[in-house]
């Protein structure tokens, strides 16, 4: 008698979800919409706005001298950088998972080499950035600071410490076999024989130089997984605005049972041989139903569209995507169990959507918020979900990166089930 | 059939049902009669498992319900004074949902429908949306959703609220087709003539208790005749309840 009402709950919920055509193709064009005005706005390429928060970034020093030391050590005091010291490998899972914006790898010889670059136009060490594609602006800020970090680093090498001196001494010697011609090469030993000059005054009095050159160039490599995966902004907006209106229909869900209160429909379930168990279960199983529906047909649209692949797992984007519809259909419970009228609990609870959603990043990634707002998002289901999504589609990480999106997803619904089953009126005022 | 011992039942310090004690036997109509706020609805929700006694028992062919999913309540049908139905859907799919509750499936749940759809008359209805439907014929469905299940027991709450007198008619014709039947019905009404026509028996409730329990030939015998020779039902009540407005 119990599965055959928990199908007969499921039919009617589907019924009456599909026979409001109108509703119907807004619930699934309005998502589309908006997602498609996002995604052309955060397709990528770096114009998001200034940052409020500190750029994470990581920096790999492979080369040990004083020169990449004295970087290091620059750009770990600037206050607009949160760096951190992990090996190349760690630093490039972590780019791909977002974890930090730009990764900075200074190759071995460095500092040797840009000392050299610097005073006679040598061969310019290469210093790696790999990058977040979807923080394009984050990218041109650690740029932009890094120059700065290497030319003072570089300069004050050069002109007053010992590598320096090396570096400018052993210039000198290999000045006669460097091919230059005979004018120049005189006027660079001048130049040279002024800094090594320079050099022993500095020692003697303790002050140092500056630089004239960018002694570096840079390669800039997106770190997406799957091969020439580009990245593709839809995606993450696509994601962001399913869950919205994922959870729009949860919100539904909710306000149809109380609907079904005010109506009197309740009093005929509460006097059938019904179960609790059976009633809760096969509301949350439809509104999982409708509200995976709401997502895939979202998706399908971005990748028919817009090109959106899911890189990753496919069956990592399914648990994500399962997790998150469990999630919201408890959510639609939760919401049945504190609402008392409908109209009033989908105004309460449209709004605490549309702040879950923004906080967890649908609207605009949550890196342009401040630091202590960004740590508070990690109570928010709609960030996992959004970070799930994005590590299955754009970033194309692997299935074990779905494991913790899925595993805090499923924790939020039990938590809305356990709330719902606590706070659920079952019995008439 | 159905036994009603010594309920009770507050809302905070409100007392809405205080010691209530009846009975319904099988083919028997009782129609439950009382201002607002005497405890009518409280104490059908209760039978209905709607509301959970504070005291007393509810039982029903000499068993109490249990639990939620109790197969017990399989012989108790609720019409509810709500148009308890989902304008969206059709009469049939409604009928479907609500007999599926009771474990009606396949031809037997067909078999209901078709079976009830006819006793109310909208048997070439089935397939029509309810919100196109008028109101008579909505409050004719709810009836139909009730008695679906053809439980022994039919609990019918102020059923002809809001409709015209050939609705209320029919849902009488259907009523007492049900009491002929054998089944046991329970029926509030705030229609003093409804009472008349229909109950074998009648119980008057105010402020939670209950005052009267006594056939309509017995009720009127409470009370001097009319003009007409025959005692008014609606002077008792007045009698019992006093005048005073109570909205």
């Amino acid at each position: 008698m119990g599965f055959g009402a928990f199908v007969a709950l499921v039919r009617k919920d589907l019924q009456l979800f599909f026979s409001d055509r109108r509703a119907v193709i807004l619930t699934f064009a309005v998502p589309i919409a908006i997602a498609s005005f996002f995604g052309s706005i955060f397709r990528g390429g770096g114009d998001n706005d200034s940052e409020a928060a500190k750029i994470p970034i990581a920096i790999v020093d492979r080369d040990g001298s004083a020169i990449s030391k004295a970087i290091v050590a620059g750009i770990k005091a600037d206050k607009n950088l949160a760096v951190t010291t992990p090996s190349v490998e760690a630093a490039r899972s972590a780019v791909q998972k977002g974890d930090v914006a730009v990764a900075v790898i200074v190759p071995p010889q460095f500092g040797d080499a840009a000392g050299r670059a610097f005073l006679a136009r040598g061969a310019k060490p290469q210093v790696d950035l790999l990058f977040d594609p979807s923080r394009g602006a984050e990218l041109a800020m650690v740029r932009g600071v890094l120059t700065g970090h290497v030319m003072e680093a570089v300069g004050n090498e050069v002109f007053g410490g010992a590598q320096g001196r090396t570096i400018v001494n052993e210039t000198l010697s290999q000045l006669d076999a460097s091919g230059l011609p005979a004018d120049s090469r005189e006027t660079l030993r001048t130049l040279l024989l002024s800094v090594q000059r320079l050099n022993q005054q500095s020692s003697a009095t303790g002050t140092g130089g500056g630089g004239l050159t960018v002694p570096y160039d840079v390669k800039e490599d997106a770190v997406v997984a799957g091969g020439n995966a580009q990245y593709n902004g839809y995606a993450h907006s696509f994601a962001g605005m399913g869950i919205q209106f994922l959870l729009f229909a949860a919100i539904d869900l909710g306000t149809g049972i109380l609907l079904e209160r005010e109506r009197g429909i309740w009093k005929r379930f509460r006097s059938a041989p019904l179960s609790r168990f059976t009633f809760l279960t096969a509301r949350g199983t439809s509104g999982t139903i409708i509200t995976l529906l709401t997502l895939v047909v979202s998706f399908a649209f971005a990748m028919l569209v817009f090109d959106v692949r899911i890189h990753g797992s496919v069956l990592g984007f399914a648990a994500v995507a399962v997790a998150c519809s469990m999630m919201a259909a408890t959510f639609g419970l939760l919401v049945a169990a504190v609402g008392s009228t409908a109209a009033a609990t989908r105004r309460v609870a449209g709004f605490a959507v549309l702040i879950m959603v923004m906080l967890g990043g649908a609207w605009v990634p949550s890196f342009v918020f401040p630091a202590w707002l960004q740590r508070l998002t990690v109570v928010i289901p709609a960030r996992w979900a959004v970070d799930g999504l994005d590590a299955m589609t754009w970033r194309g990480l692997g299935i074990g990166a779905a494991v913790m999106p899925t595993v805090i997803l499923l924790g939020f619904a039990v938590l809305f089930a356990a709330l719902t089953l606590a706070r659920f009126r079952w019995e008439e005022a | 059939m159905l036994a009603i011992t010594g309920l009770h039942k507050s809302f905070g310090a409100t007392r809405a049902v205080d010691g209530v004690s009846f009975g319904v036997e099988r083919g028997q109509l009782v129609g439950l009669l009382g201002p607002n706020g005497a405890g009518k609805t409280t104490t059908v929700s209760m039978i209905a498992g709607l509301v959970t006694p504070d005291r007393g028992a509810v039982t029903i062919g000499g068993a109490a319900v249990s639990s939620d999913s109790d197969p017990v309540k399989r012989r108790l049908g609720l019409v509810p004074q709500d148009l308890a139905l989902y304008d969206e859907l059709t009469a049939r799919a409604n009928l479907r949902l609500f007999g599926s509750l009771y474990g009606l499936s396949g031809t037997a749940l067909d078999d209901a429908i078709d079976s009830a759809l006819r006793l109310v008359g909208l048997a070439d209805r089935a397939r029509d949306r309810v919100k196109t439907f008028s109101g008579g014929m909505k409050r004719r469905l709810n009836l139909a959703a009730g008695l679906l299940h053809d439980p022994d027991i039919l609990l019918l709450d102020e059923p002809t609220v809001g409709v015209d007198p050939q609705s209320r008619n029919a849902i009488f014709d259907n009523l007492e087709q049900l009491k002929s039947r054998g089944k046991a019905l329970l029926y509030t009404t705030h229609y003093m003539e409804e009472a008349e026509r229909l109950a074998d028996r009648i119980v008057i409730m105010d402020h939670g208790h209950v005052l009267a329990d006594d056939t309509l030939t017995g009720l009127r015998a409470r009370v001097p005749a009319g003009a007409d020779g025959t005692a008014s039902l609606e002077t008792l009540f007045l009698n019992l309840t006093g005048r005073s407005l109570r909205d």
